[in-house]
């Protein structure tokens, strides 16, 4: 019974989703509706997209995005309208610019250092190889063991 | 090789100094994309004459823009200081955001009205050209007409004073450097 209810916790969490009926003229541009809701970023609860949010300005950005996609704007042109008003805050793949360039690459680069890390350490230890005993020091072991052995 | 082992300490320095500086991040700070561009053209009737304005009808400038509504708590709050600075010779256009205009009439009979005049704003069109995500917020609108300043949420004496007054003092030297962002 447990595992029944906790089964449906978790498949229901989807349908937290705002519930909105749009009429779409055409099935492709209920798709794209749903792309760029998922695309768009709330600009009040920040941690949610506008498909997600039940802000007042998400629900005034999906009717936006509605009315853009029936007027037959692009993705781009749709896009674009809202960082013109929103900056690109409102994307959650925001273009490469001044701003953005670390969020984008500090992760390669963070991983290109790592790698370097890595490979210098594992080299540092194939120059300096194990070497075996001198005689000198062979002899050293050997006198002390004899003094320990019986 | 000795420079080797202060190398932990100065990563963990280094750390400790972006985790400090982000302690002091507004999080929900944004970047207000229309600073430094003219304000967005409208055309909307006016809250009491109800005569179709433009952008062109925000005369005197610098001047501020003031978006709210009757629904909004933080509005009431920060209404007395609106009428503080109206008094003082400041102009104030107001943003009636997304409102009922009976109610933001009686709101401004009731509570007296700091706004040389009102943007009608029922769909919140105006609010979206602009980039507003709620109320209340406050524009501070160059003597060109350029959106100099956003400040998000309650305007009180203390936000005035530091980020807007000198925009005020010194109307011949606002200058692009001085176009900066603040929020709440």
């Amino acid at each position: 019974m447990h595992r029944l209810l906790c089964a449906l916790i978790l498949v229901s969490s989807s349908a937290w989703a705002v519930i909105e009926t749009y009429e779409f003229s055409s099935p492709d541009l209920a798709s794209r509706y749903h792309q760029l809701g998922q695309e768009l970023r709330c600009p009040k609860c920040q941690n949610q997209n506008i498909a997600d949010s039940n802000a007042p300005i998400a629900r005034d950005l999906r009717v936006v995005l509605y009315e853009q996609l029936e007027a037959g704007q692009t993705d781009a042109q749709i896009l674009d309208f809202m960082v013109a008003r929103y900056g690109q805050f409102v994307r959650y793949r925001p273009e490469v610019d001044r701003q953005t360039v670390l969020l984008w690459w500090s992760p390669l680069l963070l991983l290109v250092l790592g790698g370097v890390g890595v490979a210098r350490h594992f080299r540092k230890k194939d120059h300096h190889p194990a070497q075996g005993l001198t005689a000198a020091e062979r002899d050293q072991v050997n006198r002390l063991l004899e003094d320990r052995l019986p | 090789m000795r420079v080797k082992r202060f190398i932990p300490l100065a990563a963990f320095a280094l750390l400790a100094l972006l985790l400090f500086k982000g302690l002091s991040i507004d999080p929900t700070a944004l970047p207000a994309a229309r600073l430094g561009q003219p304000f967005p053209d409208f055309s909307q009737p006016e809250l009491l004459t109800e005569e179709v304005i433009g952008a062109s009808a925000l005369q005197p400038r610098p001047a501020l823009v003031n978006v709210w509504a009757t629904w909004c708590y933080s509005c009431r709050v920060e209404h007395p200081y609106l009428l503080a600075l109206a008094a003082q010779g400041v102009p104030i256009y107001g943003l009636n955001y997304k409102d009922e205009s009976e109610k933001a009439r009686q709101w401004l009979s009731e509570l007296g009205d700091p706004y040389r005049l009102n943007i009608t704003d029922r769909d919140g069109t105006v609010g979206l050209d602009l980039g507003v995500y709620g109320a209340p917020e406050t524009y501070v609108l160059g003597p060109d007409g350029v959106i100099l300043h956003r400040h998000v949420g309650v305007l009180d004496e203390a936000v005035f004073e530091r980020d807007i007054r000198h925009f005020f003092t010194a109307p011949g030297r606002v200058a692009q450097a001085s176009i900066q962002e603040g929020g709440e």
